[in-house]
């Protein structure tokens, strides 16, 4: 009782400032983080003899914090690490091509990046403090393996937040002549260095799931053979396209936001063509992600078995009929933004196609379809005694992964065929090989099709690691060639082509912006998933097999509630983003309003949620 | 209804087949009924996508729809619209209730079929050389021990199989063992249904502990005669 008497002796003076001000509800909040200090110190968990382990805060706990911050920090590090690279290339494609539209998109993309940078690093901040707080003997260990590129990473930072201060606040000023080719490679060395400040936290990262530990050596070999471990690579090359498709369809949500809410005409058909450019992105990511993916699984199975089973077999395996779900109504989604697309902004078109819309729909429903049958099926026990167990007879062999392989391959070439089908609508080729050109790439897409299909049912009858090494890199070559052939085939075809019907910008319907919306939430929701995936599969193990988790938290979530976790990550993303995109358009509504162009403003004033001066509208 | 009429055949249709037809083609049994949501909604999905793809197979599509819950002057459909707004809500109650409401069946199934292994058996190899007497002895040891259940074809249909639910696993089947490595197999085998890891549970498995009436090199022999027997090669990474 005498320890609460002094709590409320400590607390009363606290609240004498807000008193009168008629700020109880400050009062409550203050007394209410004093009463809760207590328990953060109760709630340090050592050893009697030796520094303390753990950390833990009541109500909502130290794992699940740390779970929520992380999953927003790196969010946010995807936007921000996948949005210069495209910025960038727009900006190149302006400066090579004098197609001054790119450069204004750039800018807008860079606009987004510097409002959301600042977040980024708080967020890390944030997560940061927590871990060292609540995990200090994970980050003393860490420390100690990592020391050397806990420094690089600094400089980096330094060096990139150096980088894209010159690279935003110098873009009017770094227009023309010389001055905008240093500016292109500001924008260079801006991504050179997002590069390494993926790549290295990524170590951290993967030295947890897949940890190389040496006993001796100096702090730098130690820290370079933990560096080099089995899983850094395939994840490095994961997150960056993974970014590359979070930047893009995000960029494509605020376009379809933006064009939701412009009225002005000329605004409407600039939001409606970053959109489709951020489609694009997304799209042109997600073509390649898979690869990625089963790469990384590849590799994660080969180093742990029990990693490999937890994930694929074991109790996270009901994650990747989720994950399945989520990438169809991405591709779904996405395919949908291009048929509107060809229906809309190219009049006529519509009759022309639909058939083939209904085609690809058709074969992208039946490819999701085999996607989302689990190996092992949901199913009553009167319904798995019918069935003869809890795999179906005849759907049971679409549960494992050659199936998968199979028709995640035929769904990108079916959204890739989707591209070339908008790419080629209101054209008409004039060229005189153009027959025999498209009989090529009609047969080269068939016959790789069905090559695909022949490789994934032939892939059930051979040794999985036959499969697993050359049926499965077979298809993604065979999906790889198709790409590679078609493309530079319709960009020839159609440089001697002839425009029947001009591209309409501005005409989509409000659900093509809905469209890109669902798609941004999709693939937040897949990353907060694999997020989860990622994290769980090293199950009780901070560091796998090296240093186990001796808190309370050493169990994994179920799915049901990691999803509760995911769903408010998600959420709260969105509404940060959102909050963020406000602030950084803020600038440009009071201009629009006050009537001021931005060219008439004076060059390089600061303005950290993106509104700098620019140039007026191209 | 022109528009409308048929997204609705094309359900019905797809129901009926998934509920009807495809558990009568040979060699299938009925769907669960997860699953047969699951293509509905894809399905249902893939009609409003299709429907939706212009202004005019739009207002096709959601025209009779809207004119219904909002239009005037539609004489005997008036009332059928209040009984929709009436009935909609407690069909919606009445879901929700059946989906919540403490019940007596069992719930369904989500077994995880191929729990994660104890670090101590990921890294082993299967020690026996891999030659014909030695496969030819496992094939015998499989003959006594393990063919009463998983079968003499290595089909799981032993003369005992019928009296267990789940079934003893098929190894002729190209996504059972075929998908393990043969440290796996060790592992399950010696263990049985009771050296199954507690974070899948409830497990449910008859499997003997065979590591009470095994050595070790009998069980590796097993496995190398049940992946030659069932025609499987296990898991490598070489």
């Amino acid at each position: 009782m005498s320890a609460k008497r002094q709590e409320i002796k400590t607390i009363q003076p606290a609240l004498q400032p807000v008193k009168g001000h008629g700020g109880w509800v400050a009062s409550l909040l203050l007394a209410a983080v004093w009463l809760v200090l207590p328990s953060i110190g109760i709630a340090a968990e050592g050893t009697a003899t030796g520094p303390t382990e753990y950390r833990d805060i009541p109500y909502i706990g130290s794992r699940n914090l740390v779970w929520i911050v992380a999953q927003l920090h790196l969010l946010l590090a995807g936007f921000v690490l996948g949005v210069p690279i495209f910025a960038w290339l727009c900006e190149v494609i302006a400066w090579r091509g004098g197609e001054k539209r790119y450069d204004k998109l750039a800018k807008e993309f860079t606009k987004l990046l510097t409002s959301a940078y600042a977040t980024t690093a708080l967020f890390g901040g944030i997560l940061l403090f927590l871990l060292v707080a609540f995990y200090p003997k994970l980050m003393n260990y860490l420390t100690d393996v990592f020391f050397p590129s806990f420094l690089l990473y600094c400089m980096l930072f330094l060096l990139e937040t150096a980088t894209l201060y010159l690279y935003w606040y110098g873009w009017d000023a770094m227009q023309d002549g010389r001055k905008k080719t240093l500016h292109v490679f500001l924008g260079f060395l801006l991504n050179f260095f997002a590069l390494f400040i993926m790549i290295v936290p990524n170590a951290w990262a993967t030295f947890q799931s897949s940890p190389v530990v040496l006993s001796e050596g100096t702090a730098l070999e130690r820290a370079w053979a933990a560096t080099w471990n089995p899983t850094w690579w395939p994840i490095n090359i994961h997150r960056l396209i993974a970014n590359v498709v979070l930047g893009g369809y995000i960029c494509g949500a605020y376009a379809g936001v933006r064009y939701l809410s412009v009225k002005s005409k000329e605004d409407r058909e600039h939001y409606d063509w970053m959109g489709y450019v951020g489609n694009f992105i997304g799209v042109f990511g997600l073509l390649a992600l898979p690869f990625a993916g089963y790469w990384l699984m590849r590799e994660i199975y080969q180093y742990n078995q029990q990693m490999g089973i937890t994930l694929m077999g074991g109790f996270l395996s009901w994650l990747f009929i989720i994950q399945a779900m989520l990438i169809g109504v991405l591709f779904l989604g996405s395919n949908y933004y291009f048929w509107l697309g060809i229906t809309y902004r190219i009049p006529g078109s519509e009759a022309k196609y639909r058939r083939a819309m209904l085609m690809m729909l058709v074969s992208l429903l039946l490819c999701l379809a085999v996607w989302m049958t689990p190996h092992s099926l949901v199913a009553s026990i009167e319904e798995a005694q019918k069935m003869g167990g809890a795999h179906h007879p005849l759907l049971g062999v679409l549960g494992v992964m050659s199936a998968k392989m199979t028709v995640s391959n035929l769904m990108i070439l079916i959204t890739f065929m989707s591209f070339v089908m908008y790419w080629r609508a209101g054209k008409q080729d004039t060229a005189g090989w153009a027959k025999f050109g498209k009989a090529v790439m009609g047969a080269v897409l068939v016959v790789a099709s069905l090559a695909v299909i022949v490789l994934g049912v032939w892939g059930y009858f051979v040794p999985a690691i036959v499969r697993i090494n050359y049926f499965s890199t077979s298809q993604v070559a065979i999906v790889g060639f198709v790409i590679l052939t078609i493309t530079p085939l319709t960009a020839l075809l159609l440089k001697s082509a002839k425009t029947t019907t001009e591209m309409v910008w501005g005409s989509m319907p409000p659900r093509a912006g809905y469209a890109l919306v669902l798609n941004a939430v999709m693939v937040i929701l897949l990353m907060t998933l694999m997020g989860y995936a990622r994290s769980s599969s090293r199950v009780h193990w901070h560091v796998y097999g090296v240093m186990r988790d001796t808190s309370p938290y050493a169990y994994s979530p179920a799915l049901g509630s990691a999803s509760l976790i995911m769903a408010f990550c998600t959420f709260f993303f969105c509404i940060l983003v959102a909050f963020i995109f406000w602030v950084a358009t803020m600038g440009d509504k009071y201009k629009t309003t006050s009537g001021t162009g931005k060219g008439d403003l004076p060059q390089g004033i600061p303005a950290m949620a993106g509104g700098a001066p620019g140039k007026q509208r191209q | 209804m022109g528009a409308l009429g048929k997204p609705i055949i094309l359900m019905v249709a797809m129901y009926v087949f998934l509920k009807f037809i495809l558990p009568n083609i040979p060699g299938s049994a009925p769907l669960p009924s997860s699953l047969i949501f699951l293509y509905l909604l894809l399905t249902a999905a893939g009609i409003v996508i299709f429907e939706t793809l212009s202004g005019e197979s739009k207002d096709a599509f959601w025209g009779p729809m809207e004119r219904f819950l909002t239009g005037e002057n539609l004489g005997g459909l008036q009332a059928l619209r209040y009984g929709v707004l009436v009935l909609f809500p407690l069909l919606v109650g009445w879901q929700t209730y059946g989906s919540t409401a403490s019940s007596d069946a069992p719930p369904a199934e989500s077994r995880t079929i191929h729990p994660a292994p104890p670090g101590e058996y990921t890294g082993l190899s299967n020690p026996v050389p891999k030659t014909p007497e030695n496969i030819m002895q496992g094939k015998g040891f499989y003959a006594a021990f393990c063919s009463p259940c998983h079968g003499g074809n290595f089909d799981g249909k032993g003369p005992a199989a019928r009296g267990y639910n789940p079934p003893p696993a098929n190894f002729a089947d190209p996504t059972t063992i075929a998908m393990l490595q043969e440290s796996y197999l060790f592992w399950r085998i010696k263990k049985g249904g009771v050296g199954l890891p507690i974070e899948g549970a409830p497990w449910k498995s008859a499997m003997p502990r065979w590591e009470l009436e095994l050595p070790d090199e009998w069980i590796w022999k097993i496995i190398m005669g049940e992946y030659d027997g069932a025609h499987q090669s296990p898991r490598t990474w070489e």
